[in-house]
């Protein structure tokens, strides 16, 4: 049954200050890029940063995962006269596209008119995100993962991603073409952070951070702050770009996969999956559409494994058949002809978080805006469908798809 | 691929940089563990196993529980191979495992293995419980290749 909010809503501005390797962003302050992304994505929508009324956030309202978002400081920030929807998605990265669906559940409750989604992150060298799990001081619950020695997220996601192996015969090659395939998009984007081409030698060179993964297995540790804006159909129509429809939208997931790689106690086969089948059946449920009808798929990288097991979740291969689809080639993307290599859907075609930048999952939303909206620099031909995805993470994962107006 | 990698003996973190803490759902788990009892929390209703201790069963909602003696051994389920002390940064090799608890179906640890090369763990190899002291006199469970 079609979801009820189906092409209600959309989103009609992005934004984004560039793109700074982890702690170069200083003596920039987290609310001055927070503040830039915001106002860039009122412009690209044509609206006055005073018209928004609502924030939908993600990650408990994060900025990072550290610090924190405050919606009267921002508002006292930027000057908006009133806020009549302030909500957040729990947990982490995984609710980013969720937070399109908290936006859109504001403005069909006509509790707001524009809603800011943002993610900004600066890691100084006591926020760096790479170390947090460890950096934790113990509690009752992590007493039960800390002490031993899993204190980066990689180390986490290595022993998801060694079971998968040992489950369906998945290997590092695999991961490796997850980095060279989506490598392959960010040559000629001027913001990424890593745009070089990279070689399968080079990759097997990369130096082994938790076996089985690489260095180049583990996403960018990046500074920056990316917001969109979310409206109603009706208003989208007087905004400048063509709108980004949110199609479909779901977040959550089921308890087998519960804080996942926080504590370790998913049964299989949700051990070695990316935790979002739950709502991979969400959306296909909401939409009717399965993922063959996505022209792009922009899945939240922060490990390559966790792409390929995504790409079963969501349906473009069979569950134990990742390593297979993955190195046939499916995931590029062909500038020549504008569309898919070998039958399949191409994946992150900004490079992803892999590549170009790590906002949290915030720069996969604004390739699927740009790809519906026809205006991406590694545009998919006649782009209808966007598949954007959050996590996997602790619960809740999301996802989104956008369609083109 | 590449070559498997030589990495040589598993090592256990050091205890003394290890720090936990407790509440009253966990506190029997480490009480058991300061006399190198392996236990998990088992519900006295119905007889279902969690970890990590929690307030009520997720299957009958009972708050009773039990904290049966487990005999100690277990089998890996998955494992990574870390080369870096998380303490000081400095070449360490150890290999955080989780394992399957013998006795107590569907519950986990994870753990540090030792008695073996971190290349040779593997998965479904048998270990059985280790005991190392930690900080603030509480006690850890690692686990030994056997």
């Amino acid at each position: 049954m079609a979801w009820a909010n189906q092409d209600k809503t959309a989103i009609v501005g992005v934004g984004a200050t560039d793109y700074y390797v982890r702690g170069k962003s200083w003596p920039r302050t987290i609310n001055d890029m927070a503040g830039e992304a915001i106002m860039n994505a009122c412009a690209d929508a044509g609206i006055s940063v005073k018209d928004v009324d609502g924030i939908a956030y993600y990650s408990t309202a994060g900025a990072g995962y550290l610090d924190k978002f405050d919606t009267a400081s921002l508002m006292e920030t930027l000057g908006m006269p009133h806020i009549s929807f302030s909500a957040t998605l729990t947990s982490g990265g995984g609710g980013c596209p969720g937070a399109i669906g908290l936006a859109t559940a504001g403005l069909m409750n006509e509790d707001c008119k524009y809603v800011i989604t943002l993610m900004a992150l600066q890691q100084l060298p006591q926020h760096r995100l790479g170390v947090v799990f460890g950096a934790t001081a113990p509690n009752p619950e992590n007493s039960f993962l800390q002490p031993s020695g899993l204190v980066g997220p990689g180390h986490l996601m290595s022993v998801l991603a060694r079971r998968h192996m040992h489950l369906y015969g998945t290997t590092q090659d695999a991961f490796g073409e997850v980095v060279m395939a989506t490598r392959a998009n960010t040559h000629n984007r001027p913001k990424a952070v890593r745009k070089e081409p990279l070689t399968k030698e080079q990759y097997d060179a990369s130096v082994m951070l938790a076996d089985p993964l690489r260095r180049l297995d583990f996403c960018l540790e990046t500074d920056g702050a990316v917001a969109v804006v979310t409206t109603t159909m009706d208003r989208a129509k007087d905004c400048r770009h063509k709108p980004a429809v949110v199609h479909a939208c779901a977040h959550g997931g089921q308890r087998e996969w519960g804080r996942a790689f926080a504590w370790m106690g998913m049964p299989d086969p949700y051990f070695s999956s990316s935790g979002h089948k739950f709502t991979a059946d969400r959306i296909w449920a909401q939409s009717g559409l399965t993922a063959k009808d996505m022209d792009v798929a922009l899945l939240y990288d922060h490990f390559s494994p966790m792409v390929l097991m995504q790409l079963e979740d969501y349906g473009f291969c069979e569950k134990g058949e990742g390593n297979d689809y993955v190195l046939s080639g499916k995931l590029r993307y062909d500038a020549a002809t504008g569309k898919g290599v070998n039958g399949g859907v191409p994946v992150n075609t900004h490079g992803g978080n892999l590549n170009e930048a790590y906002i949290i999952g915030m720069t996969h939303i604004v390739e699927g805006v740009e790809q519906v909206r026809g205006t991406a620099i590694n545009q998919v031909k006649d782009a209808e469908f966007a598949l954007v995805s959050g996590g996997p993470a602790s619960l809740p994962v999301s996802s989104l798809i956008l369609r083109s107006a | 691929m590449a070559d498997k990698i030589q990495y040589g003996p598993a090592l256990l973190l050091p205890g003394d940089n290890i720090h936990i803490t407790t509440n009253p759902d966990t506190e029997p788990f480490w009480e058991a563990a300061k006399e190198h009892r392996l236990t998990a929390c088992e519900c006295a209703k119905c007889g279902h196993f969690r970890m990590p201790p929690s307030p009520y069963c997720p299957e009958c909602s009972s708050r009773d529980k039990k904290w049966p003696t487990l005999p100690g051994t277990g089998t890996v389920f998955s494992f990574a191979i870390c080369n870096k002390n998380p303490a000081n940064g400095e070449d360490y090799i150890y290999v955080p495992i989780v394992v399957d608890l013998d006795g107590a179906p569907g519950t986990r640890l994870n753990a540090n293995v030792t008695g073996c090369k971190a290349e040779d763990v593997t998965i479904g190899m048998k270990v059985t419980v280790e005991w190392t002291p930690i900080a603030d006199g509480w006690v850890l469970p690692n686990f030994r290749a056997v």
